[in-house]
């Protein structure tokens, strides 16, 4: 079967998968996919920035926090609901990101240097939130948790269930985005950036733009990451949200998973945070009950997979799957 | 307001700058020769802290002195791990190069936490607690020494790179990496022998700060980050820069805690890093490339 | 409130015989007593919180044995790390419940248990905080969610009306208190709690000079400390966690600042080991006003002597605090267990509601859940450090010691 056909089919066969799941996986593994899913998808918007634009964030928290604070804040204070609180929190974030775009491009700034900037802002943002009195402070905003077995999904109260397929939604949703992105004319130049800035100019190619174009839209994407967050989550700590160790959890699963590939984020996501949770379950197996070594072991994987496959899972998984097609 | 408050809090200012100057050396020196983000760097501070804490609770070792030993340990661990594990990545894309030291950052955190607990350790050498009275100037006894120390370390390291052959050498790889290699120059023993350079100044800065603050295993990212902002306000791969931009730091954070609030001075690092980024990347005392 | 019904043997062996089918699907099932009961234990043993993580873990360990002998109840923990992270402790939760959980007790920190009371409140699975401050976690209506620790605010009006008794028993009526804080979640709740309840309670002779807030993650407190130094004010006024404590009380040293004192209304660091080892004779004379154990309870013998057993290197005293109130999380469950005859989450559910515990580790009247599931009249003492260890000062009936204050260093203004 050439890779044209298996694709849809494989497709298929995980979707369906998915859709499947609450159905036969008890209480805790369905928290693991929701947890799983929610990296996937904040690593597929991240993966806009890096892997299709070349830019890397390392601040964002940033727009996890803002989307969050924003959808909270009008639920808390106004009784707002969070499918109206997205556009704030997307128009929150798309001035956020473009601020962000248009001081470092304008300015010239890339590379290491554009990623220190985003951590920057995500510090000075995290910092500023313990400031702001009226949205909690460090003490933290707690949204008010309703009646759990009903579902309500215009608030998104509901059971565990219900975040379960919004996530997958919203992943799905993201993949799709994504896809058609990279086969658009976005796609093509930024793929040119992304491989040569100065040539991509020297052809024309406004790189300020596009550039620009992909910081907005990763921002955007992420701040419906940030809703889902503080609706799941209901309390919120500038703390722990805008946090840097927060923005690093996001960026891993699409190094490890692949960078630039549509599947890699979602891959590399899955794959992290099963990793995470089976060490758990293996320590406490074996009654390695000590502090700390769960993180050795996590860390040392993450190492290997940094060092000997550089490019990724996903790349030489497709490969083997005879998924592979030309870039 | 008085102008005694004031001027005690700049010469605070001043001497903690120095000390953070000292401890963003290295990273300066990484930095700017191998090009390498070294997101691990508050760890290995953390862990020189540590050997720091323990030669004093074996051996009553002032921390002063303990630092020579520590810095030498150190320079050994730095180069076995710029030849060995980094290496490779030098031309590896960034995202790569931040998942290795993020992943030796964890790992380092880990073991500490294995190793010592999560209590906090400390030294209690008997001169820690003093200070000098001037007029109504009260200056901290410890801290002079560590900015003290600071000076003298940046001096050195200074010296070595204008002075000797080795530190030219080392500023030619960083200047024109090609250039260096046709030059026959052996630039993966420059590249490794500057990692322990840095890796030294990190353990002499992490025995002078055992002197102010406890160590825990949990200390390193803040560091790191702290160690980004001043290179970069700096100026990168400039050893006085290092200091200059510690002391810039040290100083705004101090005024800023004194007139607005303490709890915010954290932000005008940031804001400052934003607007060195901005308008002037290679930082105070960079030059451009 | 009428006793729960107890449960006939036939329920009580469906119940049985349903969890152990439920227990075959899991995983890493193994057979189950009915006789025991399973408590999830969920604290953060590593990265940023450590260290009182940690402490409490030694209460809980402590704790199947002492209750065995006390209410003949078996108790099988089941420990997890939340690694100071949301995500982290609501999965644990999760799988602890799979795992067959069948109370959960947890989490000292407000995020975390927040997390984990929606999970228990979702599974129907009862949760008994240990330690965490913040209001909300009992005022969102859930039926599974218990507290046996003061609120923020219980926390203030315990820590300031115990600093109004202080200086009644040392006849010292200083007018003019400097404030520091840290800015996190604690200090900023102990602040609105101090700045609402202060103008009210007319018995305190003092008002706040300067309030100054601090990063929590700060290494350097000079300025802060210069500030405090030149309001001029007669004392320090403190609500700090352990490493800020450690070096506020160093940098007073350093730039020769002796108030009258140091007093917190209760907050951590100054009770900790680490203070007193990193500040040595600095430490002598700190005042702090936290929710404490009585040093005079019969069952705080007892679970003194079983910790040093366990841990001959660590002093209670600094450990009292976190493993008294561990401790007491895991009796709520067992004796609702032995009253309830079930481990029917539900039954200890409606169990532990009913509870009414009149001897106890901790300083307060007896446990027993308000409709919020909150326990009231957890008290605070007034424990000041001297001779090298923190000793019970105030309230007389628990006291160790006599409180000196002012520190014998002033020199007056």
């Amino acid at each position: 079967m050439s890779p044209r056909a298996r694709v849809p089919l494989l497709l298929a066969a995980l979707a369906a998968a998915l859709l499947a799941l609450p159905h036969v996986a008890g209480s805790y593994v369905l928290s693991v996919a929701t947890l799983a899913l929610y990296f996937a998808f904040t690593g597929q918007a991240w993966n806009v920035m890096m892997g299709f634009a070349g830019q890397l964030s390392l601040g964002h928290s940033l727009y996890v926090g803002l989307g969050a604070y924003a959808a909270a804040a009008l639920f808390v204070k106004f009784g707002i609901g969070p499918w109206a609180g997205i556009w704030l929190a997307m128009a929150v974030c798309v001035a956020a990101g473009a601020a962000i775009g248009l001081l470092a491009f304008r300015f010239g700034i890339s590379g290491v240097y554009f990623a220190l900037l985003t951590i920057a802002f995500a510090e000075f943002t995290r910092i500023g939130f313990d400031h702001i009195g009226w949205l909690g402070g460090p003490g933290g905003l707690f949204l008010k948790v309703g009646q759990r077995t009903s579902i309500d999904l215009a608030n998104l109260r509901g059971t565990p269930t219900m975040f379960y397929y919004v996530m997958l939604a919203l992943t799905a949703g993201a993949f799709a985005l994504c896809a058609w992105l990279l086969r658009s004319r976005a796609g093509y130049y930024w793929q040119a950036i992304r491989e040569d800035e100065d040539a991509a100019r020297a052809l024309g190619i406004n790189t300020f733009r596009w550039k620009l174009l992909a910081v907005t839209i990763s921002a955007a994407m992420t701040s419906f990451a940030g809703v889902f967050f503080a609706f799941y989550y209901n309390n919120l700590f500038p703390e722990q949200i805008f946090h840097i160790s927060q923005s690093i959890e996001i960026i891993l699963g699409p190094i490890v998973g692949g960078v630039g590939s549509l599947f890699g984020p979602i891959l590399g996501a899955v794959l992290l945070t099963t990793l995470a949770d089976s060490l758990n379950n293996l320590m406490s197996a074996m009654g390695w009950d000590v502090p700390g070594i769960k993180q050795v072991f996590y860390g040392v994987i993450l190492l290997l997979v940094v060092m000997f496959l550089p490019n990724g899972i996903w790349p030489p998984l497709a490969k083997r799957l005879g998924l592979e097609r030309k870039a | 307001m008085s102008a005694t408050l004031v001027a005690n809090v700049v010469i605070s200012g001043v001497l903690t700058g120095l000390l953070y100057g000292l401890m963003a050396l290295g990273l300066s020196v990484i930095f700017g020769v191998v090009r390498v983000v070294n997101f691990a760097h508050g760890e290995m501070m953390t862990i020189a802290m540590y050997a720091a804490v323990l030669l004093f609770g074996a051996f009553r070792l002032d921390p002063i002195l303990a630092a020579l030993p520590v810095a030498a340990l150190f320079f050994a661990i730095g180069y076995a791990l710029q030849a060995g594990l980094i290496n490779p990545f030098i031309t590896r894309p960034e995202h790569s190069q931040f998942i290795l030291l993020v992943a030796v950052a964890t790992i380092l955190t880990n073991v500490m936490l294995m190793v010592f607990g999560p209590d906090a350790r400390s030294v209690q050498t008997d001169y820690q607690l003093d200070s000098w009275a001037i007029g109504q100037i009260i200056v901290d006894k410890a801290r002079v020494y560590a900015a003290l120390c600071a000076l003298a370390t940046t001096a050195g390291l200074f010296a070595f790179f204008r002075f000797s052959r080795t530190g030219t050498a080392i500023r030619a790889c960083a200047d024109n990496h090609l250039g260096a290699r046709i030059v026959g120059l052996d630039v993966k023993h420059l590249y490794a022998l500057t990692f322990g350079l840095g890796a030294a100044c990190v353990a002499i800065a992490g025995c002078m700060m055992t002197l102010l603050v406890e160590v825990a295993p949990s200390l390193g990212p803040s560091y790191t980050l702290l160690g980004f902002v001043i290179v970069i306000v700096g100026g990168l791969g400039s050893m006085p820069g290092a200091l200059l931009g510690g002391v810039l730091i040290g100083v705004s954070e101090a005024l800023a805690g004194l007139f607005i609030d303490p709890s915010a001075k954290s932000m005008i690092s940031f804001a400052l890093l934003i607007v060195v980024l901005l308008f002037r990347p290679q930082g105070l005392l960079g030059r451009t490339t | 409130m009428t006793q729960p019904k107890r449960i006939s043997r036939r329920q009580f062996n469906a119940a049985v015989a349903g969890l152990g089918a439920a227990s075959a699907l899991a995983p890493f099932g193994i057979a189950r007593a009915a006789g025991k009961l399973k408590v999830g234990v969920l604290l953060p043993r590593s990265s940023y919180e450590a260290l009182i993580g940690q402490s409490c873990q030694l209460g809980a360990d402590l704790a199947p044995a002492v209750l065995k002998s006390m209410l003949g109840v078996d108790i099988e923990l089941m420990n997890a790390d939340t690694e100071s992270n949301v995500n982290t402790a609501r999965t644990r939760a999760e799988r602890l419940i799979q795992e067959g959980a069948h109370v959960l007790v947890g989490a000292f920190d407000s995020g975390q248990t927040a997390a984990i009371a929606q999970v228990a409140e979702q599974r129907g699975v009862p949760l008994v905080v240990n330690i965490a401050a913040a209001p909300q976690i009992t005022e969102q209506g859930y039926k599974f969610v218990f507290r046996n620790f003061p609120t923020a605010g219980e926390l203030v009006k315990n820590g300031l009306s115990l600093i109004g008794d202080l200086f009644q028993a040392t006849h010292v009526a200083p007018r003019k208190a400097v404030y520091m804080h840290v800015n996190d979640t604690f200090g900023q709740a102990m602040t609105r709690g101090i700045n609402a309840l202060l103008p009210r309670l007319t018995q305190l002779p003092f008002k706040i000079v300067d309030t100054i807030g601090y990063d929590p993650a700060a290494k350097d407190l000079s300025v802060e400390v210069s500030k405090a130094k030149a309001a001029n004010a007669d004392f320090l006024l403190l609500v700090s966690r352990l490493n800020d404590s450690i070096v506020l009380r160093r940098e007073m040293v350093k730039q020769r600042w002796h108030p009258m004192g140091l007093i917190s209304p209760g907050s951590p660091g100054l009770y900790e080991e680490q203070f007193s080892k990193s500040t040595g004779k600095y430490a002598e004379y700190c005042i702090v006003n936290p929710p404490w154990y009585n040093p005079k309870a019969e069952l705080t013998g007892v679970v003194e002597a079983a910790f040093q057993k366990r841990n001959p290197k660590e002093k209670f005293v600094y450990h009292g605090l976190n493993v008294g109130y561990t401790f007491e999380a895991i009796m709520i469950a067992a004796d609702a267990f032995k009253r309830a005859g079930s481990t029917d989450p539900k039954a200890l559910a409606d169990a532990i509601r009913a509870t009414d515990i009149q001897k106890r580790v901790m300083l307060g009247g007896p446990i027993k859940f308000n409709p919020k599931g909150q326990v009231d009249g957890n008290q605070s003492a007034c424990v000041e450090i001297l001779r090298g260890r923190p000793r019970v000062v105030l309230p007389e009936y628990a006291a160790e010691a006599k409180p000196v204050f002012p520190w014998p260093e002033y020199k007056g203004a």
